[in-house]
């Protein structure tokens, strides 16, 4: 597995984007993105010119104060949300130049979604919640259900699947929405602060589960929190402000140890 | 306890209930005697089956694999869902039942047309406008009609009124002289054309009618005549019940038995049958005057109740001229049948061509008669307002708690239009939705409705199902269900899938 501690990353003109010889490994290239909200007197800037790259096979993390465009830029990266200008590639492709229909197609295929609310279906049971991306890709119910409960038996939730999500714990409730993010085997996840309605244990439990199934050398992960006691679990660390990317950080070494399990192979 | 009942109630079960309900109660009322059938056509419930696939299998063109994500969502919250449906089976059966009282009343107005059969065509003066309009002829008309071509018989009916007096006891069991306004129908005397069917006779037989000063006369008013009378004792309709637990216990013993169906006991029509000819037999043979005549009731019949709530006297038409004060003119209407192998309508229009009298088929005459009071009568119209307001109530209530069910789950679409569902599947989902939701409330909406009618047959209650009500509430709960989609799918339309990422 390749190492990205280099800190050759941290001398280049801008630490957000990569340097030459690890132009490969970027899923994710950003550059110029702009997005406004409101006309007239209320005209916000959410995002002010960023340009950012994302690897494969790290965690990488937004973090910034409340209201900076943390969630908005993640919309933009994810295709749910059009920026006004710059360009939005992902794994090569200029997705903010798709269609809406072929955007929500790459969506379904590519991009796993977890939530701070987690929006679970409540109808739904936790296997049937999992599975949805899978029948969203056209799968039947029950072949799609039987591959969730995989998933779900995975991260330690076999004997939940049954469970309606009124019936679970937030803790429970953001590992179906794990799994539900998972079920697809998607290249990009994204994630919004996805501890922040969990209490710290709880969170750290989700994060060191999230790091676990989700991390892999040909898929990049983002998760943007404003929660400093989870911040060690990111490789790379994007600090925003005010609609800028205002510094990237490597994570240290010191960092990576608090980050149990890291030795465990999760390059599977 | 109620939460788990209800929970144990498969959305399947549901949707067969809704399918099945109209279709059984319709096939009942097929089966009941004495109902009037020309309102509900045999093929409804097939036609409902028919655009239940249609709607059904539309709806799962756009949905593919998401439909049981969209019924699970409909039947999750088990408190939404029912208080859906209510409110579209409230709708359905508020249109349906007020709109049968409506044509109820409608069809009441021309009762005396339709009671009459044999008949094809009224033949009347020319400025006649509906049933109880009527114009004196002179005989010769009568005469006139029967040469025209194409008629194979013509009769005379005297329709007019009648003061009739009598001497009885009242409800204080003193002596009571009662005088009633009465409808006196006078029948042709040969054939009798014009008298009610033989099975509306209760008491006593057709033929008695040629006996001396001999009357027919009409169950429904007859307390007006007879207060004195134990009324509290006259039977009663046997109600739905007495009907369905009948049938029941037949099918049952038959099963057990194999018994034939003519050795078991009498249906519960018949028995009230038998008990209306037992209780009704007393007024036979009791004396009563118009114009200074004797009169003697020699049957009791059940006429079809009109907007009048005057009894309905029969005679014979050569006898009614002594019951009313003197006329120079006395023929009401000529009653013709057309010969076989021509058309009703073309031999109406050769009628009035030859003699320049007014010639309807029944059914026209009976149209015009309705159209005469829906146009001239406040009765019809307010009633139609009531109706209307009716419609109004139930298409808000029904559209409202639909459209509340799609709001509060815009976040769920939003969620999965994140995820990559398209807008037609999420489409598809709220219009699988509003398909099983709207056929549920219309299925059992109507037949509800039905079985109000079955319960108030033959009493008060004017409730007669005219076939065009069944589409009408269907198209309203058609345009119910997707002006409430419209709006829904609107709001998901332009819903940005990036809500998700908001608390
Ligand atoms: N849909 C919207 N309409 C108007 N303003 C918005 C909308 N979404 C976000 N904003 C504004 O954009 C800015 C960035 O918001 P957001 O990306 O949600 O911040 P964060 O996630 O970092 O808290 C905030 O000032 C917010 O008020
Ligand atoms: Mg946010």
């Amino acid at each position: 597995m390749e190492t990205l501690t280099d800190h050759t990353v941290a001398s280049h003109q801008s630490p957000a984007i990569a340097p030459p010889e690890l132009a490969g490994n970027v899923a994710v290239k950003i550059r110029g993105v702009t997005k406004h909200f409101g006309r007239g007197e209320q005209r916000v800037t959410a995002l002010n010119g960023i340009d950012w790259d994302v690897y494969k096979g790290q965690m990488s993390m937004i973090i910034g104060p409340s209201g900076c465009g943390k969630t908005t830029l993640l919309s933009v990266i994810a295709g749910i949300l059009n920026c006004d200008s710059g360009s939005v590639n992902l794994f090569g492709e200029e997705v903010s130049r798709f269609s809406d229909g072929r955007r929500t197609k790459f969506r379904s295929v590519n991009i796993g979604f977890i939530f701070q609310q987690y929006n679970l279906l409540p109808a739904l049971t936790a296997a049937e919640n999992a599975a949805i991306p899978l029948v969203i890709g056209g799968w039947s119910k029950s072949r799609a259900v039987a591959r969730a409960c995989e998933v779900l038996e995975g991260l330690g939730m076999g004997k939940k699947k049954e469970s309606f999500p009124s019936q679970l714990s937030g803790g429970q409730q953001q590992r179906v929405a794990i799994a539900r993010s998972l079920v697809h085997s998607p290249r990009l996840l994204v994630c919004d602060e996805p501890t922040a309605a969990l209490d710290h244990e709880t969170g750290l439990t989700v994060m060191e589960m999230l790091r676990k199934a989700a991390v892999r050398p040909d898929r990049a992960v983002i998760v943007v929190t404003h929660d400093n006691r989870v911040f060690h679990f990111g490789d790379r660390i994007a600090r925003m402000d005010d609609g800028r990317m205002v510094e990237v950080t490597e994570r240290t070494a010191e960092e990576a140890v608090l980050v149990s399990g890291e030795q465990d192979d999760v390059a599977a | 306890m109620t939460d788990r009942v209800i929970n144990t109630i498969r959305p399947s079960a549901w949707i067969l209930a809704g399918v099945s309900t109209p279709l059984l109660l319709v096939l009942m009322i097929l089966k009941s005697r004495g109902v009037p059938m020309l309102g509900i056509l045999p093929w409804n419930p097939l036609l409902y089956a028919g655009a239940a696939l249609v709607a059904i299998f539309s709806a799962l063109l756009f949905t593919q694999q998401m439909s049981w994500i969209a019924l699970k969502m409909l039947t999750g919250d088990k408190a939404k869902f029912f208080g859906i449906v209510l409110g579209l089976t409230f709708a359905a059966l508020l249109i349906t039942q007020q709109g049968s009282i409506f044509c109820g009343l409608m069809r009441r107005t021309a009762g005396q047309v339709e009671d009459i059969r044999g008949a094809d065509l009224w033949v009347m003066d020319a400025n006649v406008r509906y049933v109880d309009d009527v114009k004196p002829m002179i005989e010769s008309n009568l005469y006139r009609v029967r040469g025209v071509e194409g008629v194979e018989w013509a009769v005379p009916l005297y329709k007019g009124n009648a003061r009739l007096k009598l001497k009885t006891i009242g409800r204080d069991k003193k002596p009571l002289d009662v005088i009633e306004q009465v409808i006196l129908l006078g029948v042709d005397d040969a054939s009798l054309v014009g008298s009610p069917p033989p099975e509306r006779i209760l008491v006593g037989s057709l033929t008695d009618l040629r006996k001396t000063d001999a009357l027919l006369i009409d169950f429904n008013r007859l307390p007006k005549l007879f207060p004195g009378e134990q009324w509290d004792q006259a039977p009663a309709m046997p109600g739905l019940r007495q009907k369905a637990g009948d049938s029941i216990s037949r099918w049952i013993t038959n099963l057990a038995s194999r018994a034939k169906s003519s050795e078991s006991l009498p249906t519960p029509d018949e028995q009230y049958r038998a008990a209306q000819r037992e209780f009704y037999k007393r007024f036979v043979g009791r004396e009563v005057e118009m114009n200074d005549h004797r009169g003697i009731i020699v049957g009791v019949c059940e006429a079809t109740r009109t907007f009048q709530s005057n009894p309905v006297v029969y005679t014979m038409y050569s006898r009614a001229k002594q019951y009313v004060p003197r006329e120079r003119k006395l023929l009401s209407y000529v009653l013709a049948k057309t010969a076989d192998g021509v058309k009703p309508g073309e031999v109406a229009e050769r009628i009035a061509s030859q003699t320049g009298l007014k010639a309807r088929t029944s059914w026209e005459f009976m149209k015009e008669t309705m159209w005469y009071y829906f146009q001239y009568t406040g009765i019809p119209i307010n009633f139609g307002i009531t109706t209307l307001l009716g419609f109004l109530v139930g298409t808000a209530i029904a559209g409202q708690t639909f459209y509340n069910f799609t709001i509060e789950n815009l976040k769920q679409f939003g969620s999965l239009k994140a995820m990559g569902a398209t807008n037609l599947r999420i489409v598809g989902m709220i219009l699988l939705q509003a398909t099983v939701v709207g056929l549920l409330g219309y299925g059992l909406g109507v037949g509800l409705a039905t079985l109000f009618g079955i319960v108030s047959q033959g009493g008060e209650l004017a409730f007669f199902t005219w076939w065009p009500v069944l589409p009408i509430a269907g198209v309203a709960i058609v345009l119910i269900c997707v002006l409430a989609s419209i709006l829904c799918i609107r709001r998901v339309m332009v819903l940005e899938p990036a809500v998700v990422f908001r608390g």
